[in-house]
């Protein structure tokens, strides 16, 4: 199941190429960083739209009379609660209860849900997965390589799929509502519609058959001429998840990581009637005194950045944090950080300081996320 | 508009502009390119004393951060504080507006040619 270590392709690359891109290894794909500038496609989101190619991301489907069952025991959520084309936010755990990937869950059916994990974790994610199914009846297919996701973020991106040629969704998008998906066609081909993303914006992800993947993103294109649309690389995406306060995996989220001091132990349902691995650590939690996650903002220019300390005062010789993410906020003007520190240093509105690169520089803990859309 | 053949080079990315006993220092378009849209830059103090190799100054990226490297020994006889200001010069016009400090020097260290970097950066 251990993939080889070799350069991937996008479906998309030669538009991307053609587009002027930049690219750069992630999970091993070749993927645009930035087509121009990373702050204008940030931007563009934020005030138009932006067009993401996310087709290095693994979609695993699920199948069979158990689907539902299986999946409250194979993810930490109760996805047996979810309807029909409804979207839900979930982990896979290790027994420790570290995580082993954050995914989105689709139901896709009464007995069919379509998981999607981070490039970085397809391989670890389908063997969980795999696993975990044994004695479910319930058929995991890796359908990774036969499907494609393009990303349309920002506020105009419900009149850009409405312009979009060739695009026929089965029930009005309009009246889509953010996590939920439906059915829908581009020509011939079906095509999944969610209102979800990873930008803290408005945004659709469409998730096509790798054949089609060009025509619908030169489709896009097209459509999004007349709104502002412009494609946009990793570099924005990160800034945008960053300032929308959004965990990545591998920054904010690890096997070593408990899901409470990400944050995230709304995600674990110890409610859920059946056991799922986890469970046991779960309940037991983490250590006292474990490093939990915060925002932080600082005043001028210069931001921490991944793996920066974190420190109590201005003169403290041992760090009691660091940071995990970390970039000058394009939206809002100054640095904004996610870090792993003390409880003891943890609560909102703490002074600390952060270590950039021989300079401490005093930061303030704040509340996730840094940035909100208006409603 | 510079004529990037005449600059020298070195193998931190940096374009150096010789006119009599002043070194003239940028980051070439391939450094710039790489760093992504740069918005922060710090430089050093006129007047402070540099040695070559040395890191004097930081441009930082939404993405990363580059070290300036002194290219000569000598004085920082200026600054560019339009590029303070406007850090995306940089990007728009890093052999020009994007410069970034003035040197003076008493003896020059080996620097790349036009050609030579080219080969470097395979561009």
């Amino acid at each position: 199941m251990t993939p080889e270590l070799t350069e991937r392709y996008s479906p998309l690359h030669q538009a991307h190429v053609d587009a002027g891109a930049s690219f750069t290894d992630f999970a091993g794909w070749q993927m645009p960083v930035r087509y121009s500038s990373d702050l204008a496609e940030h931007h563009a989101v934020r005030t138009a739209a932006g067009l993401f190619d996310l087709s290095h991301m693994a979609e695993i489907r699920v199948s069979g009379a158990d689907a539902a069952a299986y999946l409250d025991y194979a993810l930490a959520g109760k996805l047996s609660a979810i309807a029909l084309f409804q979207a839900k936010y979930s982990l896979i755990l290790n027994a420790a209860g570290g995580i082993v990937d954050d995914v989105v869950v689709y139901r896709t059916g009464e007995t069919e849900f379509l998981v999607i994990a981070n490039a970085g974790n397809h391989y670890p994610a389908l063997e969980a997965l795999t696993k975990r199914a044994a004695r479910f009846d319930v058929t995991v297919t890796d359908e990774s390589d036969d499907t494609a996701l393009i990303a349309v973020q920002g506020p105009n991106s419900l009149a850009i799929l409405q312009a979009t040629v060739g695009l026929t969704a089965t029930d009005d998008l309009a009246a889509l509502r953010y996590y939920r998906a439906m059915t829908g066609t581009f020509g011939e081909v079906p095509v999944l519609i969610a209102r979800t993303g990873y930008t803290g914006e408005d945004g659709f992800e469409l998730y096509v058959p790798v054949a089609e993947a060009l025509a619908l993103w030169n489709a896009l294109t097209v459509a999004g001429a007349g709104h502002g649309l412009v494609p946009a690389g990793l570099a924005s995406r990160d800034t945008l998840r960053l300032e929308a306060g959004m965990p990545l995996y591998g920054h904010e989220l690890s096997v070593a990581t408990y899901p409470a001091q990400a944050g995230l132990g709304r995600v674990v349902n110890l409610a859920k009637e059946t056991d799922f691995i986890g469970r046991a650590a779960s309940e037991e939690g983490p250590q006292a005194g474990s490093a939990v996650l915060v925002g932080l903002v600082s005043a001028g220019k210069r931001a921490g950045r991944a793996s920066y300390d974190v420190y109590r005062t201005a003169d403290a010789h041992t760090p009691e944090g660091m940071i995990t993410s970390g970039a000058l906020s394009p939206t809002l003007g100054h640095p904004v950080m996610m870090a792993y520190v003390s409880p003891s240093i943890a609560r909102l509105g703490t002074e600390v300081f952060v270590d950039v690169r021989g300079t401490r520089i005093p930061a303030t803990v704040t509340a996730l996320p840094f940035y909100s859309r208006k409603p | 508009m510079t004529d990037q053949t005449t600059l020298k080079y070195t193998a931190e990315h940096e374009w150096v502009l010789l006119e009599g006993d002043t070194a003239t220092v940028g980051i070439t378009a391939y450094a710039a390119e790489k760093l992504g849209d740069v918005v922060f830059v710090e430089l050093p103090a006129v007047g402070t004393g540099v040695i070559a190799g040395s890191i004097v100054g930081e441009i930082e990226s939404t993405k990363s951060v580059g070290e300036l490297f002194a290219p000569v020994t000598g004085t920082v006889t200026a600054t560019n504080d339009g590029v303070v200001d406007s850090p995306e010069l940089v990007n728009s016009d890093p052999f020009g507006e994007g410069w970034l400090i003035k040197v003076t020097f008493l003896e020059l260290p080996p620097l790349l040619t036009h050609a030579e970097y080219s080969a470097l950066t395979g561009e």
